[in-house]
């Protein structure tokens, strides 16, 4: 039986394989990774009925395109992405998302951009065919591990996919990514490094996210975030969501690849419930921080999981 | 042991060992970690032990910040037998082209590159943690005579293999990175190995490192 691929015409940015995540290993120093955006992998998973925890293929900004070879399959776009299928009796389909479509022999899949947000999820029935490196297929370019040997994908190169499931119905949501105003955060475990005056700043004025943005962090720009007490702590662990803020005075935001270990001062961690939207923040997008209590935290994190129930729910 | 557990947002603990960086609470942090290591407490995905710090990762949908602190709290810490510890020897070589601030260190240290390495490289070093990028470890600690502080403005591209030192501590770039610590040499061993998934690195927090020079052919040889 001859295997089916996409033959990749054009990468994208920055398209990755990724999973939930890689547990267990920050002692060593590789960080979590995982879709940036958990929610939009999972209902991406649902749309083509793969298993929860299917590899799919992120992309950021501009996405990749690809030429689909030796069979048909079916498959689901995440997020907020503008795409078009090219089929191969040269018909053009503009793509909606949240929705199953089905590729044949031939065709292309063009996932020209998100659209005011950074991330999308492509997933395929069956999944693609990606290794594990420990337990899970998230890739890790950094550390050079995970995925497409631990690379993004390449131009030129072939993804191998799985056949898909049995003819599958075609499945639809309708679902609008939340708009946020504020990001909600907790305070950190140096909260009190910083002035009076800073802290007031970090709580009522605006921040832009910057270019240097990436999937291991998110570099703000802003007021500048005076420290009174010490520029450096000694080395320690960090999570996703802290946010370090150097001698510089501007804070950075830890993402799903970032660092296992940091010296700078932890101001505020962001709660688990904004981590989805945080992430599709695009450069220049200007945002405003919130301070809430744990208690508070722990309830809306509650509510975004039941929100997410009730979406894999409809599918 | 612990003086303060608090949360590191809504998913993590911050548990306080002290604020000092010595051996007496580093093996303390490492101890804990291993107790709670093998328990294999539902909900937690990560442990990050570092100097005198750990933290404690969990996933919100399966156990929230005061039910694992409870559990934590009430962890038998073991008395991890020294028989765990290995001592690691660690090839380097310090030819000019790998000891990248050799001439930074005689001139700030006003010490011979023959005076720093043998003080170096007579010395055994303890790993307080590993972390930073994959495999990376923190050992320590230095003869008072080699401390020197960061560089005052970090390379953008550390070669892979450096070994650095800053302060009171000594690295090895497992991954060519960024970096401001002060280069001395070369290592063309393995430290961070994705192929062996039984055991990714080759140094582990409260393990024993020396260090031993080789020629630059020997490094070749070790790299192929």
């Amino acid at each position: 039986m001859t295997s089916v691929f996409f033959e990749v015409i054009r990468p994208g940015i920055n398209s990755t394989f990724q999973d939930l995540g890689r547990k267990h290993l920050y002692h060593i120093g590789l960080p979590f990774s995982g879709a940036m955006d958990q929610r939009n992998f999972l209902i991406s998973n649902s749309l083509v009925g793969n298993k929860k925890n299917e590899p799919v293929l992120e992309i950021a900004y501009q996405g990749p395109l690809l030429k689909l070879k030796n069979d048909n399959t079916y498959f689901a776009i995440t997020g907020n992405v503008n795409f078009k299928i090219k089929k191969k009796t040269s018909e053009i389909i503009d793509g909606v998302c949240y929705k199953t479509y089905s590729l044949n022999k031939d065709d292309e899949l063009d996932i020209i951009s998100t659209n005011k947000s950074v991330y999308g999820y492509l997933a395929i029935s069956g999944g693609f065919k990606v290794e594990k490196f420990m337990d899970s297929c998230s890739t890790t370019t950094r550390a050079g591990v995970g995925g497409n040997n631990g690379n993004k994908i390449l131009i030129n190169q072939k993804i191998y996919i799985n056949n898909y499931k049995d003819i599958l119905t075609i499945k639809k949501i309708n679902f609008l990514n939340p708009k946020i105003e504020f990001i909600r955060i907790l305070k950190g475990t140096n909260f009190n490094y910083f002035s009076e005056n800073s802290i007031q700043k970090f709580l009522s004025e605006e921040f832009t996210v910057t270019k240097l943005t990436d999937r291991m962090g998110m570099r703000l720009k802003g007021p500048r975030l005076e420290n009174n007490k010490e520029t450096n702590i000694k080395s320690e662990g960090l999570i996703k969501g802290v946010i370090q803020v150097p001698a510089d005075g501007n804070p950075i935001i830890m993402l799903s690849d970032h660092g296992t270990i940091g010296g700078y001062p932890k101001i505020a961690v962001v709660i688990s419930a904004d981590y989805d939207k945080l992430v599709q923040l695009p450069i220049n997008t200007k945002i405003k921080f919130k301070l809430i209590e744990l208690k508070e935290a722990e309830k809306l994190y509650k509510l975004y999981k039941m929100e997410t129930d009730n979406l894999l729910s409809q599918i | 042991m612990i003086k303060n557990i608090s949360n590191l947002g809504d998913a993590a603990l911050y548990c306080d060992f002290g604020n000092e960086i010595n051996k007496e609470i580093n093996n303390n942090v490492i101890k804990f970690f291993k107790s709670i290591q093998i328990q294999n407490i539902n909900g937690i995905t990560n442990l990050t032990p570092s100097y005198n710090k750990l933290i404690i990762s969990f996933d919100l949908d399966l156990i929230n910040f005061s039910d694992l602190k409870k559990k934590i709290i009430n962890i038998k810490v073991l008395n991890t037998s020294e028989s765990n510890v290995k001592t690691i020897k660690v090839p380097i070589c310090c030819d000019d082209e790998f000891a990248l601030d050799m001439e930074r260190l005689n001139k700030k240290l006003n010490l011979s590159k023959d005076e720093i390495l043998n003080n170096y490289l007579k010395k055994e070093y303890f790993c307080y943690m590993t972390g930073f990028i994959a495999g990376m470890p923190f050992l320590g600690d230095l003869d008072k005579k080699l401390h020197l502080n960061r560089l005052e403005t970090p390379r953008v591209k550390v070669p892979k293999g450096s070994v650095g030192i800053t302060e009171q501590f000594c690295n090895i770039y497992t991954f060519e990175s960024p970096g401001g610590w002060n280069i001395i040499g070369n290592t063309p061993i393995k430290v961070f190995d994705k192929s062996n998934q039984n055991q990714l690195t080759t140094i582990s927090p409260g393990d024993k490192v020396l260090f031993y020079q080789i020629s630059k052919e020997e490094y070749l040889n070790l790299n192929d």
